[in-house]
C-alpha cells in the first residue's frame, strides 16, 4: 500500500509522457494529485508507524506532518496547472507534466525513506525531475539557472553523499554494524566514533542545506525561482525544502541520539541567523519580485533550521513553520506567476497597479506578503512566535533579539516590493496580455491562504498533538 | 585488501594533477575516464581475491565512468569548434601548486583522523579527500561548462573511493544506484551542455551571466 504512494505518480508519469493528446494531458497532473492524496490520507488513517521492505521505507512520526504537506501542496498546485498550460499554450509540456509527476513520486520517496542512502537517491532524482520544470520557457535566461541548479545542487548533493559514507564509516571506526538504516544509527548512536560522526554532520548540513538553500549555499535560488515557472517555484519552494529539511532533521536525530545534539545545534543557529541576515540584506530594494519571493525562501528555511537549533518548544514550532512556509510559498507564487503573465515582467519597473489590473491576485500577494512576514493572524506569526518566546524562556536574548530585528528588517525589504507592485496605477501603454483573474488561476492560490489563516487562529487538536509527537521523536529518535 | 591497492591509488591522485594541468579539453575528459576504471579495478583489489559481488560492481563502474559517460562528453565536444580551454580563473601552474597543496592538507588530515584498522597506513582515505578537494578545484576555477562537468566527475569519483573503503561493510545495492544516478545526471547535464551550445554557440560559463542583482 506505501508502495502505491510511488508508483502511482511514476505510472501517470509514463502515461503523460506517452499520452498523444496535448489537452487531456495536463489533467492527469490533478487526477494523479488527488488520488496521492487519497492515499496519504487513507495511509495516515491507520495511525501508527507503517513500515515496508524491511524498514527501508517507514512512514513515522516526522512524515506524517511531512507526507500530506507535500501531497496538499501538490494537488493545489495541479489544479492549477490546467489553466496555466492553456495561457502558455505556445510551450509544449509532454515532458513537463510528466516530470512533475515523477517530482511528486521522489519526494515521497524521500520522506518515507528510512534508508539513508536511499534517501539521498530520491532526493537527487528530485533534484534531476527537476531540471526540465525549470527549463520550461527554454530561453537563454531559463538556461543559464538550470545550469547554475544543476551544477550547485550537484555539488551540494554530492556533498550529502560523501557525508552518508562518512556517517557509516562512523560505525565501522566505533565498531558496529555498519548500516545506513536509521533504526541501527539510532541505536548504536553511542558507539559511533565521535570525530567521523562530526564530520559526518557537517558535510551532510551542508549538503542538504545547499538543497534547503541555506546562506551562503542560496546563490542558486532566485535565478532557479526567479526564471521558473510559478508553479515550479511554489512546488520547489514549499515541496523540495520540505523534503531537504526532513533530511537534514534525519542527520540531526543521529548526531542527537548520540548525545551529540548541542554541536549540531550550535551549528544550525548559526547557519539560520546567518541565512535571515543573508535574505535580508538582499531583499532591501529587490526589483524583480520572483528573485524576492526566492530570498524570503532563505529566511524561512533559516527560520526553520533556527527552531530546531533552540530545540524544545522552538522545534515544535520549526516543525509548524514547516507547514505554514510551504503553504505561504504555494499561494505566494501563483499569485506572483498570475501578476508575471498579466504584464509579461516580473520587475517593479514594468509592474505597478497590480489591485487594478487584477485584483484578486493582487489582494492574493498582498495578503501572501504579510503572512510570509509573520504578521496576524496567519499561520507563520504563530509559529515564529513560539520560537521567539521558547529562546526568550530558555535565556537566549540575544538570538531572540537578532531573530525579531531579522523579521523586521524582511519586513521592510520584502514590503517596499510588494507595495510597489500592488499600489500605484498600471502603466498607461500595457498591452493586454489576455490574462484574466479567474477561478482557474486564484482559487488554489485562495485556498492555500485559507489554510494558512485557519492555521493562524486555530491548530486542530489532532495536527498539535502529531506536531508534539514529531518534535519529540526528532529530538530523542522516540 | 590487495597489496595492489595504494600504487593503483597513486595513479589516481597522479590523474588528478593531470586533469588540471592540461589545456586541451579531450584529454582532461580522458584523464577522468582512466581514473574511472582505477577506480573499477580498485573495487575488486579492495575486496582481493575472487567474489561475485565486487567483480561486478567493479565492471559497472568501469563501464559508466570509463566509456559510458565520457562517450557522452566527447559526443558534446564534437559538435562546438572549441578544444582547449584557454585562459581559466586561476592559471595552471598557480591550480597545479593549489592541488599539491591540497593533497598534502588531506593526507595531514585524514592522519589525524581516527581509521579503522584495516584502513591504518593506507591511502584510501587520504586519496579519496585529495579527489574530493581537487574535483572542488576544477568546478572553481574553470571557465568551460564542459570541464566544469569534468570536475563534478572528479568530485564524484573521490566521494566512489570513500564508498569503495565501505564495501565490506555496506550492502551494494546503494552503490548501483549512485552510479545509475551519476549516468542520469551526466546524461541530463549533457543535454543542458547541447542547449548552451545553440544558444551561445560556445561554452564559455561567462556568458551565463545576465542573471544577477
Amino acid at each position: 500500500m506505501v508502495v502505491a504512494l510511488f508508483v502511482i505518480p511514476l505510472l501517470f508519469a509514463a502515461v503523460a509522457f506517452l499520452s498523444p493528446s496535448a489537452r487531456l494531458r495536463p489533467l492527469l497532473v490533478p487526477i494523479a494529485g488527488g488520488l496521492h492524496l487519497a492515499l496519504v490520507v487513507a495511509t495516515l488513517w491507520r495511525g501508527g508507524d507503517i513500515s515496508a521492505f524491511d524498514g527501508w521505507i517507514v512512514i513515522d512520526k516526522l512524515g506524517r506532518i511531512a507526507l500530506p504537506l507535500i501531497s496538499v501542496l501538490f494537488f493545489l498546485c495541479s489544479l492549477y496547472l490546467p489553466t496555466y498550460l492553456r495561457l502558455r499554450a505556445e510551450r509544449p509540456h509532454r515532458v513537463f507534466c510528466s516530470s512533475l509527476l515523477a517530482f511528486l513520486a521522489m519526494m515521497s520517496l524521500s520522506i518515507s525513506s528510512h534508508q539513508l542512502g536511499l534517501m539521498w537517491v530520491a532526493i537527487e532524482a528530485t533534484t534531476l525531475a527537476s531540471v526540465p520544470l525549470l527549463f520550461f520557457n527554454e530561453n537563454s535566461r531559463s538556461l543559464e539557472a538550470t545550469w547554475k541548479y544543476l551544477l550547485v545542487g550537484g555539488v551540494g548533493i554530492a556533498l550529502a553523499l560523501l557525508g552518508t559514507f562518512f556517517l557509516a564509516y562512523a560505525g565501522v571506526q566505533g565498531g558496529v554494524k555498519a548500516s545506513l538504516l536509521l533504526e541501527d544509527l539510532l541505536r548504536d548512536a553511542p558507539l559511533l566514533s565521535r570525530t567521523w560522526l562530526h564530520t559526518a554532520f557537517i558535510v551532510l548540513f551542508v549538503g542538504y542545506g545547499t538543497k534547503m538553500g541555506l546562506a551562503p549555499m542560496h546563490t542558486w535560488k532566485p535565478d532557479a525561482y526567479g526564471e521558473a515557472p510559478g508553479i515550479v517555484g511554489a512546488l520547489l519552494a514549499g515541496g523540495l525544502t520540505t523534503c531537504a529539511f526532513v533530511a537534514v532533521l534525519r542527520c540531526y536525530q543521529v548526531c542527537a541520539a548520540a548525545g551529540d545534539g548541542d554541536f549540531a545545534r550550535e551549528l544550525m543557529v548559526t547557519m539560520g541567523l546567518l541565512s535571515m541576515t543573508v535574505a535580508g540584506v538582499f531583499m532591501a530594494r529587490q526589483r524583480d519580485y520572483k528573485r524576492m519571493l526566492a530570498y524570503s525562501s532563505v529566511e524561512h528555511m533559516g527560520i526553520l533550521v533556527l527552531g530546531i537549533g533552540l530545540g524544545g518548544l522552538a522545534a515544535y514550532g520549526a516543525l509548524l513553520h514547516l507547514i505554514n512556509n510551504a503553504l505561504t510559498k504555494g499561494a505566494l507564487f501563483i499569485a506572483a506567476a498570475n501578476i508575471h503573465r498579466a504584464y509579461r515582467s516580473k520587475t517593479t519597473d514594468m509592474v505597478s497597479g497590480a489591485l487594478r489590473r487584477v485584483p484578486a491576485s493582487g489582494i492574493l500577494l498582498l495578503a501572501g506578503f504579510f503572512a510570509a512576514t509573520g504578521s496576524p493572524p496567519f499561520g507563520p506569526f504563530l509559529s515564529e512566535f513560539t520560537i521567539a518566546r521558547s529562546a526568550v524562556a530558555d535565556s537566549h536574548f540575544v538570538v531572540a533579539g537578532m531573530f525579531l530585528v531579522l523579521l523586521f528588517v524582511v519586513f521592510v525589504g520584502m514590503g517596499s516590493t510588494v507595495l510597489a507592485v500592488v499600489q500605484g496605477t498600471p502603466p498607461e501603454d500595457l498591452e493586454d496580455t489576455g490574462f484574466r483573474d479567474g477561478l482557474g488561476t486564484v482559487g488554489p492560490a485562495l485556498a492555500l491562504l485559507l489554510a494558512v489563516l485557519v492555521l493562524g487562529v486555530w491548530v486542530p487538536s489532532g495536527l498539535d498533538a502529531a506536531l508534539r509527537d514529531a518534535a519529540v521523536f526528532v529530538e530523542t529518535g522516540r | 585488501m590487495s597489496t595492489a591497492v595504494d600504487p593503483v591509488l597513486v595513479l589516481v591522485l597522479m590523474l588528478n594533477f593531470l586533469v588540471l594541468g592540461t589545456s586541451r579539453l579531450r584529454a582532461a575528459i580522458n584523464a577522468s575516464a582512466l581514473q574511472g576504471a582505477f577506480l573499477g579495478t580498485l573495487v575488486v583489489l579492495v575486496h582481493g581475491g575472487f567474489a561475485v559481488r565486487p567483480i561486478m560492481v567493479g565492471a559497472a563502474a568501469i563501464a559508466i565512468k570509463g566509456i559510458i559517460i565520457p562517450g557522452l562528453l566527447h559526443r558534446a565536444l564534437r559538435d562546438v569548434a572549441i578544444r582547449r580551454e584557454i585562459e581559466p580563473y586561476v592559471s595552471f601552474v598557480t591550480s597545479l601548486l593549489l592541488c599539491a597543496v591540497a593533497t598534502g592538507a588531506a593526507v595531514l588530515f585524514a592522519g589525524h583522523l581516527p581509521l579503522a584498522p584495516e584502513h591504518d597506513g593506507s591511502l584510501l582515505i587520504p586519496a579519496s579527500l585529495a579527489t574530493v578537494l581537487t574535483g572542488f578545484l576544477i568546478l572553481t576555477t574553470r571557465r568551460k561548462a564542459i570541464t566544469q562537468v569534468v570536475g563534478y566527475l572528479v568530485l564524484e569519483n573521490g566521494i566512489f573511493i570513500m564508498g569503495v573503503s565501505l564495501q565490506e561493510a555496506m550492502p551494494s545495492l546503494v552503490e548501483v544506484g549512485v552510479l545509475l544516478d551519476l549516468v542520469v545526471a551526466i546524461f541530463v547535464i549533457g543535454i543542458v551542455l547541447n542547449h548552451i551550445n545553440q544558444e551561445f554557440a560556445s561554452q564559455d560559463v561567462d556568458q551565463l551571466d545576465k542573471l544577477k542583482e
